[in-house]
């Protein structure tokens, strides 16, 4: 049955423009009707089920609740009298797909975790819809659904340009609409550096583009972790190092390697200097701070565009090199360094993620060793894919199509090495972007990029069916007030009002 | 090993658009021109800059509870120039923040080092206060910062807005946040005296709002022409009192995508208050899709085989009722629109529709027009320019009309489009003796990565073979911000600072072109931007965004 309906040209003729069709990602499997259900704002309640293993006072649960209600009914008094729709959540461990399931009178939602709740909870506010007259609906559906790749992220760089706690939260809300479940925190660089560390003040103080106005305190900190925890996302904070560090050096001196010129130090830094036992007392101090205040269990180092120049104009450096037995191989330098910092990570009871960079160095030297997560299927590493999603480069909005037609298992490989992929990441690197484009810059690109990560590849290969369900997908993102931009020419019901 | 190798070659390439860093070991010269480091300019935020200016090291402090602008004893404009009142208020907010906000402290004694006064002084004894701007209005004027108090001299309201701008573009706040302004001589006056700036209002809906916006953002720019593409083949959103079925059929929504008279006479006003000219479009005789929607038998059928197919190419040039609806639509226009000018567009017109259509085809052989379609668009294009003339304005039209060698009136403004910074079109269209304005090099609806400003900025628009005399019927020019993937989410940011580059390059004077100077004023001008308080600027610019508030 579910065959026939995918393979049919006529979806939108069979059911209507409010199927299921139009729920973005895609669902991995549905099946939906065109009986509709009156849903009354004033008659329409969010219920746990008996069995639940979540009751009241589950604060994720509690929270989206309110949340979805509100994102369901954007205008609260509208709607006819209409029969009663009440909506239970059955929280039944061990049920692994959440499942969805509309019919007369009631919905239900089945999830193993809060957290496929959270999603179950998108979907059916994507489902119900409004006619002419303002009155909403929902079809009678029946869903099984699940992510294709587990992580499914997002990067925001806050260190080429500030971006203020609203921008990201704002971009959380966003993310939940998409399905997005991890955001990837790019939060110093050499630019500046907006994290304010208990641990080490001057950091900011000295780091920051100003010490008050353009940081993270530890509360806004708390703040993005707490917000998007509730919408179900993991913040994944990178401390990249040991290059993209110039603005740590300000508050720390003695980090950076001193450059030198002729036989004289140049008065400019480089990397962080690998030589130093003091580089890595800071860093186990500051990684200790990190590590308590992230509770995710990975963080991302970073290891990305090590330039070499300025370790090999240091003397310093060099009869290190020398005592290690690295000749004049730099990379093996750079793999010492990275090592260190995963030992301390490792310590710490963190897994660690890395630019491929790393990889690469390490492959060159033959040393593929504590280094277990990297983003680069290799022995038994897991991999993130981020290439194809760099969405700092604007162009016309229409090559969407082309984040959407990327093929992630598309190499050659077995079975197991294709299943250390574990998922893909926009970046949104910060050079040309801050708050004022952030957002159509990235929606509804994003979208794309999200559904290619939820979504069943064989159901969703084709540019053209996707193109009005995305259409639609960005006139309800508008409804919610986010600032995506046009696919192209056409409008939608609700325009942005935002201004 | 090979199996991977893909992967990692797209990984390595897309990271490596990360930023290039440089040190001191081995200087790498780094060619790219986005690597411009900020560094404060001699002219400090000016933008554009001015003609002349002299900036000395004295300085002046404006405290918010005692600076004024007021009206000179000897101004032809007094209090009853509502456009002044209104100016003087706006810029006022601009530089202190909404009266609300302020701290007044009553009792200060006004210190040696304070302005308490800016005098604005209009000197012609018609101000034009209660005009509109029009392409030959006086937009000069001379500032001068001294004690005991600024004066603002211009012969028009027009130049003393633009030297309002300049004022507000001069105060500085120090560390400790005391407004500042130093001792400044001014005298300016534009390059070029249409500098527009296309919005199309068709291909997406844009709320008033975001109109207003925009025009508020043209004004700090010293833009002086809103060119309106307001309806096209996607929608019709202008509401025709004529012919209000057009909006009612041909707009996305009849009552929630259009303009009403009300609105448009509100974008009018407002940007008549900021020295802001609104020129609407309405292109005939392509671009119609949606005329067709509430006007019955206005565009040509056209034909599969013997059979008409449905569907609807341009305007039919061959009905009398085509152009009996012509003269009353523009009839309107021309009273709702108070400019002098309309632009009548007349570009890309297809002609496979026409060929299809034996009515049409017919009415060629009669007129002798063979199979050159061009002369069927000449023949249209004649006629609407007879029923424009009648309505007593001018016209501008796009290139293809001169092109295509329609008889056009002396003073037509040919919009060129085609080609890039320089093109031998400007010298075919001056040489013929046609007043012309450059597009070409600014359709800013085209996007590229980096700082892609420069681009806009580095074009000299008389850089074409031609005479002197040639090169003094370029009026102008305008940046196009087409709406296929524009509407208000995204037309600030790609619209601004870009069409900042193309304003100054129209205002100033043509020597200026030092891109470093250039890159240090147009950050702090895109900060300023962003920071203005009042409605409805501050919206898209919060504050506090730039890095380059803090050297």
């Amino acid at each position: 049955m579910l065959e026939d309906l995918l393979g049919s040209q006529n979806l939108e003729a069979v059911f209507g423009p409010h199927a299921v069709e139009g729920v973005w990602p895609l669902p991995q499997a549905f099946t939906s009707s065109p009986e509709r259900y009156p849903v009354n704002s004033q008659d329409f309640y969010f219920v746990y089920g008996r069995q639940s293993a979540a009751q009241q006072g589950c604060s994720v649960l509690d929270t989206a609740f309110k949340r979805y209600f509100s994102l369901i009914f954007p205008d609260h008094n509208s709607g006819s009298p209409a029969d009663r729709l009440s909506w239970t959540i059955y929280l039944v461990p061990f049920c692994v797909p959440d499942n969805l399931s509309i019919s007369a009178g009631k919905a239900s939602l089945n999830a193993e975790t809060v957290w496929g709740a959270v999603r179950g909870l998108e979907t059916f506010s994507q489902l119900v819809y409004q006619d002419d007259f303002g009155s909403y609906f929902v079809n009678k559906t029946e869903i099984d659904d699940f992510p294709r790749f587990q992580f499914r992220g997002i990067l925001l760089d806050t260190s080429r340009h500030f971006l203020p706690v609203q921008a990201i939260l704002k971009t959380l809300d966003a993310m939940a609409y998409s399905k997005f479940n991890v955001f990837h925190w790019h939060i110093v660089d050499d630019p500046s550096f907006p994290y304010q560390s208990s641990t080490f003040p001057d950091l900011s103080s000295k780091g920051a583009f100003h010490p008050m106005t353009h940081i993270y305190t530890q509360s806004d900190v708390r703040r993005v972790i707490s917000y998007a925890r509730l919408w179900g996302i993991r913040v994944l904070p990178e401390f990249d190092s040991p290059g993209h560090t110039t603005s740590w050096g300000k508050g720390q001196p003695g980090l950076l390697t001193p450059c030198y010129k002729g036989g004289t130090p140049s008065g400019t830094f480089g990397p962080v200097n690998p030589a130093l036992p003091s580089t890595y007392r800071f860093m186990a101090r500051l990684f200790k701070e990190v590590s308590s205040v992230f509770p995710d269990s990975y963080v991302h180092l970073g290891g990305d565009e090590v330039d070499f120049h300025c370790w090999r104009s240091n003397p310093d450096v060099r009869v290190f090199m020398q005592k290690m037995g690295f000749g004049g191989d730099f990379t093996k330098l750079e793999a010492f360094y990275i090592e260190n910092i995963v030992n301390i990570t490792s310590a710490l009871n963190k897994t660690s993620i890395v630019w491929q960079d790393v990889f690469d160095y390490h492959e060159r030297v033959s040393t593929p060793q504590q280094i277990w997560d990297l983003q680069v299927v290799k022995a038994g590493l897991r991999v993130i894919l981020a290439s194809p999603w760099y969405l700092d480069q604007p162009g016309p909005t229409h090559n969407w199509a082309r984040y959407y037609t990327v093929w992630p298992l598309a190499f050659k490989g077995s079975e197991e090495q294709k299943k250390l992929v574990i998922g893909g990441e926009v970046c949104m690197w910060g050079e040309y972007v801050d708050a004022t484009n952030l957002t159509p810059r990235l929606w509804p690109r994003a979208s794309a990029v999200a559904e290619r990560l939820w979504s069943d590849e064989k159901q969703t290969s084709s540019v053209d069916k996707a193109f009005p369900r995305l259409q639609d997908f960005r006139c309800k993102l508008l409804r919610r007030g986010i600032q995506a931009e046009p696919l192209y020419v056409g409008h939608c019901k609700h325009e942005y009002q935002g201004i | 090993m090979p199996l991977w190798t893909v992967l990692l070659l797209a990984l390595g390439f897309c990271r490596g658009l990360k930023h290039n860093y440089i040190d001191d070991y081995e200087v790498v010269e780094v060619e790219e021109d986005w690597d411009l480091v900020f560094q404060p300019s001699e002219h400090g935020s000016l933008w554009p800059l001015p003609q002349k200016v002299q900036i000395s090291d004295v300085s002046f402090k404006l405290m918010s509870s005692s600076f004024r602008i007021v009206d000179a004893k000897q101004s032809s404009a007094g209090p009853s120039c509502s456009l002044l009142q209104d100016a003087y208020r706006r810029y006022y907010e601009y530089m202190f923040g909404s009266a609300k906000r302020q701290q007044l402290y009553k009792s200060r004694r006004t210190g040696p080092t304070e302005l308490t006064e800016l005098q604005v002084w209009i000197t012609s004894p018609d101000s034009e206060c209660d005009g509109y701007p029009s392409v030959t209005s006086v937009e000069s004027y001379e500032l001068s910062v001294d004690q005991p108090f600024a004066v603002l001299k211009a012969p028009t309201v027009w130049g003393a807005l633009h030297g309002l701008e300049t004022f507000s573009q001069l105060v500085y706040e120090d560390e400790y946040g005391t407004k500042s302004i130093n001792s400044t001589q001014i005298n300016d006056f534009p390059r070029f005296a249409h500098r527009g700036i296309l919005l199309d209002t068709s291909r997406h809906f844009l709320p008033v709002k975001v109109i207003l916006a925009n025009l508020e953002t043209m004004a700090m720019n010293k833009i002086n022409v809103f060119h309106w593409h307001i309806v096209d083949d996607p929608s019709f959103p202008y509401l025709s009192r004529t012919f209000p079925q057009l909006s009612r059929q041909g707009a996305y929504h009849p009552y929630t995508h259009v303009y009403t008279p009300a609105d448009v006479k509100m974008v009018i006003e407002w940007a008549r208050l900021r020295g802001i000219r609104v020129i609407p479009e309405f292109d005939t005789p392509g671009h119609t899709q949606s005329w067709g929607k509430g006007q019955a038998d206005l565009l040509t059928p056209c034909y599969s085989g013997a059979k008409p197919s449905g569907t609807f190419g341009p305007v039919n040039p061959i009905l009398n009722t085509t152009y009996d609806f012509m003269k009353l639509f523009f009839g309107e226009i021309s009273t709702v629109f108070p400019d002098a000018y309309v632009h009548l567009g007349g570009d890309e017109v297809d002609f496979t529709c026409w060929k299809s259509n034996p009515d049409i085809q017919k009415f060629m052989e009669q007129q002798g027009f063979g199979d050159d379609y061009s002369k069927l668009e000449s023949f249209y294009i004649q006629k609407l320019l007879e029923i424009v003339t009648a309505t007593k304005k001018g016209y501008m039209i796009w290139q293809e009309v001169f092109d295509n060698g329609v008889k056009l009136k002396s003073d037509t403004v040919v919009h060129v489009w085609i080609g890039g910074g320089s093109n031998d079109e400007m010298s075919r269209v001056t040489a013929a003796g046609y007043t012309t304005i450059l597009s070409a090099p600014w359709y800013l609806d085209y996007i590229s990565y980096a700082q892609d400003w420069q681009k806009y900025y580095k074009v000299e628009p008389l850089n074409f073979n031609g005479t002197e005399a040639q090169k003094k019927l370029v009026i102008g020019g305008e940046a196009c911000l087409w709406g296929e993937y524009v509407d208000a989410t995204n037309l600030t940011p790609r619209l601004w600072p870009r069409a900042s580059a193309v304003a100054e390059r129209l205002w100033s004077a043509k020597d200026v072109t030092d891109i470093n100077d250039a890159f240090n004023r147009l950050s702090m001008h895109r900060c300023r931007m962003g920071t203005y308080e009042d409605y409805p600027a501050k919206l898209f610019f919060p504050n506090r965004f730039s890095i380059h508030n803090h050297r």
